[in-house]
């Protein structure tokens, strides 16, 4: 008798599948993919301003548009399609079978990840060629971009499962989620220079974990200059780091606890 | 010890009690199907069975294992079980045999993934995407997926609704050869034609209640129930109720001198028997009401 395949080989597995899935809805894929870019395309043309020394509106919105990609990839994407998934007895059959959840989760996380490293790119290309964008040189940018990714991600995607609960439908999810994250962006200084914000609108969205990563992909992708119009005159790197690090494990938490293979 | 022991097992939701107290021994190597009208409790009482819900009261042990089991024994415990479900839309854009591939993957001693497609039939399908499959090709799929990981233990529910006679038969087959295979199987079904076919013993469920176990040659007292003798005598249709068949048709055959026109002998059909146990319970609850 072989032994049953470890819960990490099998969500391997499940996140080749995942993305093989994913790959063949044409229109999600490039909607999915290219929707930063789009945005980028209305709000690069429409401001054109500078909005300090040196700094672009364009370049500002970059920032905003990679970290609320991480949103719109992760949670929004998984809170409105693991729904479906279970609407449609995908769910049960998979519980029926030796597959534990957390390799479905690690699949899901893999799909996210690699969704989002390609809508970076794109994004990045896009704004190279067309709105000049400005690409950071220090390495330890990179560093503070790479961490962002990753752990803006994970926190992303665990949300998402963990949410998942509680749209009552899979036709129903997409009105549930959607105004969620529209209004976080708003909140968030994804469209907006977030010191234009009242004061209470900002505190509302430092709860949330956009706004930090958003304060974050500025970090890297605008001079250290800027730092002092922020609204604690500094980056707050370690803040973000908590902040995501909190949220991820109140994710995994209620994903784990709270999972749904099948409709009540 | 059975594979599948079942005692005193109730289940509610609600004011509704839709599991009233069942017991059940299945045993290896057998075919058993459980039957029963809508509402009767035959899915939550599977369901049970196959871990997906929670009961009330009573034991549960499949396999040797409580189907409430958790963590890493209930992933050993999945290992040797195969489930069909009832209905399922999923994965539209993975092919068949793509879709197997990836389901041997979680068990530790799968069948071969060609091995399976032939012996459901779905060989000339392989490679097309699953949505693109007709709705009794996509139960055939069903039925792979859910013995795929070469389990000891087969559910199967309403396996065949929506095929066609002849895919049908190919699927009682395709049932038998997995039994002679050593595989036993929990069937549930709506057609009684089907459980006559496939199933070694029956159980009749109705109002959360077993109204009786038995094979189905033997159920509701068949095998020893009043036959019908009918024949052609000149132009009418003559026909009697009789406990002695044999003898009627052998003082028949002196009368004609040979061959008797028309000659039919019947017993009450599954489905007759079947209607009347449901219908009797009808009556007795309609009675204490």
């Amino acid at each position: 008798m072989n032994k049953i395949p470890s819960a990490l080989k099998l969500g391997i597995r499940r996140g080749g599948l995942e993305i093989r899935q994913f790959a063949r809805q044409r229109e999600s894929v490039i909607f999915t993919l290219l929707f930063p870019v789009i945005l980028l395309a209305i709000f690069g043309s429409v401001f054109q301003d500078t909005i300090a020394p040196g700094v672009t509106f364009s370049q500002y919105f970059v920032a905003g548009m990679i970290a609320s990609g991480l949103v719109n990839t992760g949670f929004q994407a998984l809170a409105i399609t693991i729904p479906m998934e279970r609407e449609l007895g995908a769910l049960k059959r998979l519980r029926g079978t030796p597959m534990p959840a957390s390799s479905y989760f690690i699949g899901k996380a893999i799909l996210i990840f690699v969704s989002t490293v390609i809508q970076i790119l794109l994004l990045f290309g896009f704004g190279i060629a067309f709105f000049g964008l400005d690409m950071p040189t220090d390495s330890s940018k990179w560093l503070t971009f790479a961490w962002l990714v990753l752990l803006g991600s994970a926190c992303s995607t665990a949300l998402g499962i963990a949410f998942s609960t509680v749209p009552k439908s899979g036709r129903g999810a997409s009105a549930v989620v959607t105004p969620i994250v529209i209004v976080l962006q708003f909140i968030s200084g994804v469209f907006f220079v977030f010191t234009l914000l009242p004061t209470w609108m900002q505190q509302v969205a430092a709860i949330f974990p956009l706004k930090w990563l958003t304060q974050g992909m500025r970090s890297v992708f605008l001079p250290d200059s800027f730092a002092s119009q922020e609204v604690a005159k500094s980056w707050e790197l370690q803040t973000t780091f908590l902040v995501l690090v909190v949220w991820l494990i109140i994710g995994i938490f209620f994903s784990v606890r709270k999972f749904k293979w099948e409709r009540d | 010890m059975s594979l599948i022991e079942v005692a005193g097992l109730t289940k509610s939701y609600g004011e509704v009690h839709a599991v009233c107290g069942i017991d059940l021994n299945i045993e290896q190597g057998e075919i058993f199907s459980i039957l029963g009208p809508n509402g009767a409790g035959k899915t939550t009482t599977v369901e049970i069975l196959e871990g997906f819900r929670t009961r009330d009261s009573g034991t549960v042990s499949v396999l040797g294992f409580d189907p409430n089991t958790r963590g890493h024994q209930a992933r050993e415990w999945r290992n040797r079980i195969g489930i069909v479900l009832q209905t399922s839309a999923d994965a539209g854009d993975l092919t068949v045999f793509e879709t197997l591939n990836h389901f041997t993957g979680y068990y530790s001693n799968p069948l071969g993934v060609d091995e399976v497609i032939n012996s459901v039939g779905l060989k000339e399908k392989e490679h097309a995407l699953i949505r693109n499959l007709s709705g009794g090709q996509r139960r055939r799929l069903d039925v792979a997926l859910g013995i795929i990981g070469n389990p000891e233990l087969i559910f199967l529910d309403e396996p065949t609704t929506g095929f066609d006679p002849e895919a049908r038969r190919a699927f009682w087959a395709l049932i038998k050869t997995l039994r002679s295979d050593g595989a036993t199987i929990l069937l549930t079904t709506h057609y009684l034609d089907e459980a006559e076919a496939l199933a070694d013993r029956v159980a009749v469920i109705n109002k959360g209640v077993i109204v009786e176990i038995s094979t189905p040659a033997d159920l509701g007292g068949r095998a020893i129930s009043q036959a019908t003798v009918q024949w052609r005598d000149g132009d009418q249709i003559k026909s009697e109720k009789t406990d002695n068949p044999t003898a009627i048709v052998s003082s028949l055959a002196a009368r004609f001198n040979g061959e008797i026109p028309e000659l039919v002998v019947t017993r009450p059909s599954l489905e007759d028997i079947y209607l009347e146990m449901i219908g009797g319970v009808h009556e007795q609850d309609s009675q204490r009401a």
